[in-house]
């Protein structure tokens, strides 16, 4: 099969996997599973006490997206130049 | 259809990068006791050692190297910002690393394991620096282990390679999350049922939800790595290992 016919059936396999859940589970929070591991420990010990705390908080949840959104910025771009510079290289071999 | 293709990847990692608001899968700031803390960290340690000294000896010999494993970074950046819902109603996130241990070995990706864990604790409170041991050893270090071993071990049968990429990475992701439950559980042992029922309990807040994402992960590294093989095939870039 073609590496773009494989890739794109593998892209929409990704979708339904990710979509699954929202769609069947809907009333659920999906909350971070730390959180839940947060509870599990407090119910095993609850008198634990976290020794740290975090340095550095982002105040909200708009600055923590803000953050993630830039980790995913760094890598996306990474990435995209990466296989853009692969693809140009493909078409100089290509015409060779 | 290249460009759809490209397009497609676009708007599905846009649609994936709008996080929620939630914490991520890491071992949290001060959860781990004073003492597992040190352990992890003393245990970590030499395997970035040897990760810095594996990059250092790639960057020297590869003129491919340092673009592959720009790409293997970018590829951790992401997929480890991307918290994904679950079957079991939480939210959980992909580590990414099974490419990179795939093309590069484990130790490197303790490297940039550590760049990316580093980057979490510090600016998102996600992870922390007392835990960042036990995270550089479940993400940066047994997680490609796997990774790689599978692929290595599977790469010889005539096993379709796609699908040797989707087993090695999937079952990395997995590995990664068995690490940490078992992390907590060491620390955390249960009054009553001991070891093995705090291990349970956490196996099944970390490890069910990662199922469906170690799922996930395995098809976006299968995605790459097609790519990958298909430039390779063309002459574009040389890659040895896969």
């Amino acid at each position: 099969m073609k590496t773009s016919k494989t890739n794109l059936i593998l892209f929409l396999l990704i979708i339904v996997i990710v979509l699954v859940p929202l769609i069947f589970m809907g009333d659920s929070e999906f909350g971070g599973a730390d959180g839940e591991a947060e509870g599990v420990i407090l119910d095993i010990n609850p008198d634990y006490e976290p020794w740290a705390e975090p340095i550095l908080e982002p105040p909200s949840g708009e600055i923590e997206s803000l953050l993630f959104s830039v980790q995913v910025a760094i890598g996306a771009g990474t990435i995209g130049y990466i296989l853009g510079m692969f693809r140009e290289k493909k078409k100089v071999v290509d015409n060779r | 259809m290249k460009n759809i293709k490209y397009l497609g990847l676009s708007v599905f990692l846009l649609l994936l990068s709008t996080p929620s608001i939630s914490h991520g899968m890491h071992i949290m700031e001060g959860f781990l006791p004073a003492k597992w803390a040190i352990f992890w960290a003393v245990l970590a340690l030499p395997f970035l050692i040897l990760g810095l000294k594996n990059i250092n000896k790639l960057f020297k010999e590869d003129v491919n190297a340092k673009v592959l494993l720009g790409l293997a970074g970018g590829f951790v950046f992401v997929l480890s910002a991307l918290k994904i819902p679950s079957v079991t109603g939480s939210c959980s996130h992909p580590t990414g690393v099974g490419l990179g241990a795939i093309l590069f070995g484990p130790t490197v990706m303790t490297v940039i394991g550590t760049i990316v864990l580093l980057f979490q604790a510090l600016l998102l409170a996600h992870g922390g620096l007392t835990t960042l041991g036990a995270n550089i050893f479940s993400m940066g270090i047994v997680g490609p282990i796997i990774s790689y071993g599978i692929f290595k071990g599977l790469k010889k049968t005539n096993m379709n390679r796609t699908y040797v990429t989707f087993l090695a990475a999937a079952l990395g992701n997995l590995a990664t999350y068995c690490i940490t439950a078992t992390q907590l559980a060491i620390a955390f042992p249960d009054p009553a049922s001991g070891l093995v029922g705090s291990l349970m309990k956490f196996l099944t807040v970390f490890a069910v939800t990662q199922i469906p994402l170690a799922i996930v992960e395995g098809l976006l590294t299968a995605i790459v790595y097609n790519l990958l093989i298909e430039y390779k095939e063309k002459g574009v870039i040389s890659i040895e290992n896969i």
